[in-house]
């Protein structure tokens, strides 16, 4: 079986690259997001400069300002050429510019919010898309291999972060650095004397966010993996509650999980103590920095009487000083967003890059012959690392239109062995052969369609009856439909339900009794006309005269093919043409009911202990 | 039974039903909130008026600073270095307590939420084991579950994020406002029109937001639904070749779930723009307002009354004034944008938290009974006395108020039921005039349809359901006058769904008795049959379960559970299809176990495989909640009734 190529799925880089590749058609928005984000920044940078300038004119034309910067000189000269300063007027352009540019920003943070939700919500969309047709790609040994929980986890809860941090990544981590770079270069535009000081608060602030976030990462990541196990375990008790009431066990449970949580609580506070250091260290850069502008500021204002620098220009350094040192905050909040779903990332690369161990080959055939099966010196264990066989030296000749029982007790691999023979799994040495031809070399779905098995967890789905009937065979008709029910002895009490065949099935057929479930399985099975028929303990909840119906009907509406019955009751399998005993992995003995009856130990302990009192056995 | 009962339908798995919080939800979570942690929510809040109000205060420093500056280019550094000196002195005390203050109120916070998120989990859970069984099989797993997840993690953001936040930015909007008014009274009544603009934004975005979050939860749920019943059929899709209709089932959920998703997100991040930008644009307004007043040669107006400082030139002070408050109105709409952004969380937060209170609401199984069991000596003559030591024998010990006196009964398992009617639901009985006598040392069984009513029966000795009409007693004493824990404990129950708890073998045989030892859980492992596999598991006994023991077979599951009901020791068992997926084989191996721990008490089997039931002392058959027929299996087959036709294949038994 898995003879695939591990791909160093937990590398960071090949997580990335194998993400990626799900954003495809989502492309275009995933540029135009941070496109319009840069846009945006340059808007919100540019608007507290002119804001600047504005109050600089204000101050000018009012004649507060006897030393104005030549900007501002300019300006007001251009805005007023006659020489006559009008106040109003000088506002009212000023306004309208910066309208303008408010009205752009507006236009570039909507748009780039739109472009973002379209990108992040496609590619999440994308990357579930590409899961769930990974998943139904799997194999029985793929699917062996993660949980259904699991594989449920990844494409809800996992997508969902990882979806989170796609957004945050075109987004704020793109507006962060802008920001920060821009609000660099107006600053030294405005003075470079007093740009120096970011120059100190900025490393202080981006040591201490590292600091912080290298501890915390690793911390978060434990936390969570036993915050998950705690939930685990409350779902247990939620579907275990009829045993825990039955042991009265309400106050040893109330004290697990009150332990459990305690520890949880414990842990999260320590790591959000440590998280929460963030807001006092970014209080402190700001507003160290911010008197040491007011410092530095006043002594160059006052020293150069208001030339180099005024107090219009001291505010928008505040503004300068604020954007900054909130943008490497945003960025050291996103960070640990984006650490912390590297996990589910890696969760769900691990999916994406599993192979399927079972393919159809090239050139495959497309054509079954008859119902034939051979295995040839098969042995079988469902993990390379198992120690043990689950099959060992299995050699068996059936042929097509045989009825096959098998019998054995609980784990001795009955399942196992007609699980290879549509393919589910692969042999692990030797070969199966239908028709003469080994599995391995026909085409999946044509072998698949033409070895019908009802699986002995079967499940039905829902939707009516008819639908989960027409499984077997999309095209078929009512008619074959009703004739299938008939086969499996399910038309009579489909027919007492009101809605008969659009009886609507809950999910998990839970309102259909087990019985039922499992002719309807039977029916669903027979539809596809298959030329190798195989029942994995298929009729155990259904009584032994129906049992015994469903096998005459087999026996004389389709003798041509094969029918291999995995049962627990003698009376399922006794007119069969074989009937192989299982014990262990290996094939114990084989033989007709009277050979085996006669000179098979287990057998004659099974017959006589289903059959007691007498011998009115239906 | 669970599917007598309707079941919740529209709350899907995990996304839980997206509803709107019910009225005085906020007020009942603060309430919680503070009564758990009153001494830190003090400190919390205290700390956090005091960073707010130091936060906006720079504002106050600047327009001071800049008066001085003033002067200072006039009249020379030196007339102005004491005023400024004390300037920066106050503000880095300021400062410093801001500092001070963030760096109280974050950590308190951090050990505030977690300790009020452990309280919520633990209310929750303990309060769901004393929910009576109808809850649980009225609701899904995965809705309660969403308490512990989605609902839990909603309130987290609401706690530790949203009701600071938005505490904050109150006081800070105030004290910025107090600001503003007591500068000028024109410029604020510009920026209240803002603020009233900037509201209205908030309700239709932040609205369309939350509505669409809303939407997304259900296509969410819509979803995760699709996609756990597929990978659980994943190996049928996998028999019919049927993954391409698989997969098209999932596009047109995937394609719902993105659209929705998109609105969402669409609202949710242009709501900052929209509201940054009217920052901006009331900051033109103010500025072109303030040259409008100066140009039309208005004086300034405050809170106080005319500013006295107009003295000098009016116009130069309202425009100082100006100045002054463009940063402050840059301030308060920064802050009320900021607040906009947490209308989804506190939306998704409240809603959370409205559901977790009715699951805290929900009516605890409720529990009359007064008589217990105790342990007790009993001597030649049959009297009984009540003792701490372990002798191996029970009673039930029965006060009698109006007497005053206390009767002792021995634990024997006689069970009786008279004229037993029973219904899950009042308009539907499903059991009617339940009458039988459980011996001591008998073996009752129950065959019949699905829906005949078998496990109902044993729902109501348990009082998982309490019936209708009619009466029970258990050793003669009603039992509805019985503890129920000391009901339950006297009863050991094995169910065809084994629900084995992850922990070791050995800990979930134990699971039955906490104080038994090692050697009396093996003896019961051996009885039950399943020593055997055990002892064939990678590490014994104390192997791992996990996820319901998935490493095992259904019938090695079933063995464990017979195991941890015989470490119980209980005088009545009840099998309920207990060895279903056992093969006859090994079934009989496990009867002959049972039977022998079962000797000289009372077994209730139930069960579809007549091979199961043969050898009972009575077999009652069931039919539409009526007992149809009984007696031994000789009796019933002599009699040729419905038994005989089971037994003869001619009826259908599931």
């Amino acid at each position: 079986m898995s003879k695939q190529k591990v791909k160093n799925p937990t590398g960071f880089i090949p997580v990335i690259k194998t993400l990626s590749k799900s954003i495809r058609e989502y492309k275009k928005p995933s540029l135009l997001a941070p496109l319009f984000v840069a846009m945006e920044v340059v808007m919100e940078c540019l608007i507290p400069f002119i804001m600047t300038v504005l109050l600089g004119a204000i101050n000018y034309i009012a004649g507060a300002d006897d030393t104005p910067s030549n900007l501002v000189v300019t300006i007001v000269n251009f805005l007023n050429p006659d020489g006559n300063y009008n106040m109003l007027n000088t506002i009212l352009w000023f306004g309208l510019v910066l309208l303008g540019l408010a009205f752009l920003s507006l236009c570039f943070g909507a748009l780039s919010g739109r472009f973002c939700a379209v990108a992040s919500s496609g590619f999440a969309k994308n990357l579930r898309k590409d899961l769930f047709y990974k998943i139904q790609s799997f194999s029985f040994s793929n699917i062996d291999k993660f949980s259904t929980a699991s594989l449920v986890t990844r494409l809800t809860t996992d997508v969902t972060n990882v979806e989170m941090s796609y957004m945050m990544i075109i987004r704020t981590a793109v507006r962060s650095p802008f920001m920060l770079i821009f609000s660099m270069v107006m600053a030294f535009t405005i003075n470079s004397t007093m740009a120096l000081i970011f120059l100190c608060t900025t490393p202080i602030l981006a040591t201490g966010l590292i600091l912080i976030m290298r501890k915390a990462i690793p911390f978060f990541t434990r936390i969570f993996h036993k915050y998950d196990a705690m939930n685990e375990s409350v779902e247990e008790n939620i579907r275990g509650m009829r045993v825990v009431k039955s042991y009265v066990r309400e106050d040893f449970e109330k004290e697990k999980f009150g332990k459990a949580s305690e520890n949880v609580k414990n842990d999260f506070t320590k790591a959000e103590k440590l998280i929460a250091l963030n807001t006092p260290l970014m209080n402190f850069c700001v507003y160290a920095g911010l008197i040491a502008m007011y410092v530095l500021g006043s002594i160059i204002i006052i020293n150069s009487g208001g030339d180099i620098l005024d107090f219009t220009q001291l505010q928008s350094f505040m503004t300068y000083s604020f954007q900054m040192l909130m943008s490497l905050m945003m960025l050291s909040m996103i960070m640990v967003m984006i650490i912390m779903s590297t996990a589910c990332a890696k969760r769900i690369s691990e999916v994406l890059n599993e192979e399927s161990s079972i393919t159809s080959p090239e050139n495959a055939v497309t054509f079954v012959k008859d119902g034939s099966i051979e295995f040839t010196d098969v042995n079988f264990k469902y993990s390379q690392k198992a120690s043990k066989y689950a099959l060992s030296d299995i050699d068996l000749v059936i042929n097509s239109g045989e009825t096959v029982g098998i019998i054995g007790s609980t784990g001795s691999s009955k399942t196992t062995l007609v699980q290879l023979i549509p393919r589910l799994y692969d042999t692990t040495d030797g070969e199966v052969k239908v028709a003469g031809v080994n599995v391995k070399d026909y085409d999946l779905d044509t072998l698949r369609n033409s070895v019908a098995m009802v699986l002995q967890k079967n499940v039905l789905f829902s939707g009516t009856i008819k639908e989960n009937l027409r499984w077997g065979n999309k095209e078929a008709t009512d008619e074959e439909i009703i004739e299938a029910c008939k086969l499996a002895q399910a038309d009579e009490f489909i027919q007492n339900f009101p809605e008969k065949y659009d009886h609507y099935i809950e999910q998990g057929g839970v309102n259909v009794s087990g019985g039922q479930k499992q002719r309807l399985c039977i029916a669903r099975a027979l539809l596809k006309k298959p030329k190798i028929l195989i029942l994995d303990d298929s009729t155990s909840a259904v009584d032994t005269k129906t049992d015994a119906l469903i096998r005459k009907a087999f026996k004389d509406y389709i003798p041509d093919t094969t029918k291999i019955i995995i049962a627990q009751r003698i009376a399922s399998v006794q007119d069969a043409d074989k009937i192989i005993i299982m014990d262990g992995g290996t094939i114990t003995a084989m033989g007709t009911h009277d050979e085996l009856l006669k000179n098979n130990q287990v057998y004659q302990e099974l017959y006589y202990s289903q059959n007691k009192v007498g011998d009115n056995n239906g | 039974m669970a599917k007598a009962l309707p079941v919740r339908g529209s709350r899907q798995i995990k996304g839980g039903k997206p509803h709107t919080a019910k009225k005085g939800t906020m007020g009942r979570l603060l309430k919680l909130l503070f009564t758990a942690n009153k001494k830190l929510m003090i400190i919390v809040f205290v700390c956090l008026t005091l960073t707010a109000v130091t936060g906006v205060s720079s504002s106050v420093f600047l327009n001071m600073l800049m008066t001085q500056l003033d002067l200072g280019i006039k009249n020379g550094m030196a007339s102005v270095l004491k005023d400024l000196i004390v300037i920066f002195v106050s503000m880095g005390c300021i400062y410093g307590v801001n500092i001070l203050c963030s760096f109280i109120y974050t950590r308190v916070m951090a050990v505030v939420t977690q300790r009020f998120l452990h309280q919520i989990r633990t209310g929750v859970f303990n309060k769901m084991q004393s929910l009576p069984i109808r809850y649980f099989d009225t609701h899904k797993t995965g809705d309660i579950m969403s308490s512990y997840t989605n609902d839990t993690d909603a309130i987290r953001q609401l706690v530790s994020q949203s009701i600071p936040h938005l505490y904050s930015s109150i006081i800070s909007v105030t004290t910025l406002l107090v600001i503003m008014f007591t500068t000028s009274i024109w410029l604020s009544l510009v920026i209240f029109l803002g603020v009233v603009f900037m509201f209205l934004i908030t309700k239709f975005v932040g609205g369309n937001s939350a509505k669409y979050f809303m939407r997304q939860q259900r296509s969410l749920g819509d979803e995760e639904g699709y996609i756990q019943e597929m990978i659980q059929g994943q190996k049928v899709i996998k028999v019919f070749c049927h993954e391409e209709e698989s997969k098209n089932g999932f596009d047109v959920k995937n394609d719902n779930l993105c659209k929705d998703a998109t609105s969402a997100h669409t609202f949710a991040n242009i709501l900052m723009p929209i509201m940054g930008n009217i920052g901006n644009i009331l900051y033109v307004l103010l500025a072109f307002t303030g040259g409008l007043l100066v140009a039309l040669n208005v004086q300034n107006l405050t809170i106080t009354g005319f500013d006295p400082l107009t003295t000098e030139t009016g116009v130069f002070s309202l425009l100082l004034t100006t100045i002054a408050f463009l940063p402050i109105s840059k301030q308060f709409t920064g802050q009320i944008s900021q607040s906009s952004q947490q209308v989804n969380s506190i939306v998704l937060g409240l809603a959370g938290a409205s559901r977790l209170f009715e699951l805290l609401d929900e009516e605890p199984e409720a529990d009359d009974g007064y008589v217990t069991l105790v342990r007790c000596n009993i001597d030649e003559k049959g009297t009984i006395t009540e003792t701490e030591e372990r002798t191996g024998h029970w009673a039930w010990k029965h006060p009698h108020k109006a007497e005053g006196t206390i009767t002792y009964t021995e634990l024997k398992g006689d069970i009786q039921m008279f004229d037993v009617d029973f219904g899950y639901v009042p308009e539907k009985i499903v059991l009617h005039n339940i009458t039988l006598y459980a011996n001591p040392g008998q073996k009752i069984a129950f065959v019949g349809a699905t829906g005949a009513g078998k496990t109902t029966i044993t729902n109501l000795i348990n009082r998982f359901y309490d019936i209708a009409d009619g009466k029970i007693r258990y050793d003669g004493i009603n039992i509805n006058k019985i503890k129920k824990a000391d009901l339950r404990r006297s009863l050991g129950i094995v169910l065809q769904d084994t629900n084995l708890f992850t922990g070791t073998v050995m800990e979930n045989i134990r699971y039955g008795r906490l104080s038994a030892t090692d050697e009396e859980c093996i003896e019961a492992a051996k009885l039950a049959y399943a020593h055997d596999f055990i002892s064939r598991l990678p590490d014994g006994y104390n192997t791992m379960l996990t996820s319901d023991g998935a490493n095992l077979s259904q019938g090695q599951r079933q063995l464990l559970s017979i195991a941890r009901a015989a470490v119980k020791d209980a005088p009545v068992m009840i099998l309920d299809e207990a060895t279903s997926s056992i093969d006859t084989r090994t079934e009989a191996l496990v009867q002959k176990g049972t039977d022998r721990l079962m000797e000289g008490r009372t077994v209730f089997v139930i069960a579809h495989r007549l091979s199961t039931v043969q050898n009972s002392n009575v077999i009652m058959v069931l039919a539409q909640g009526n007992i149809i027929e009984r007696g031994s299996h000789q009796e019933l087959i002599a009699k040729q009734g419905q038994y005989y036709q089971l037994y003869t294949g001619a009826f259908e038994l599931e």
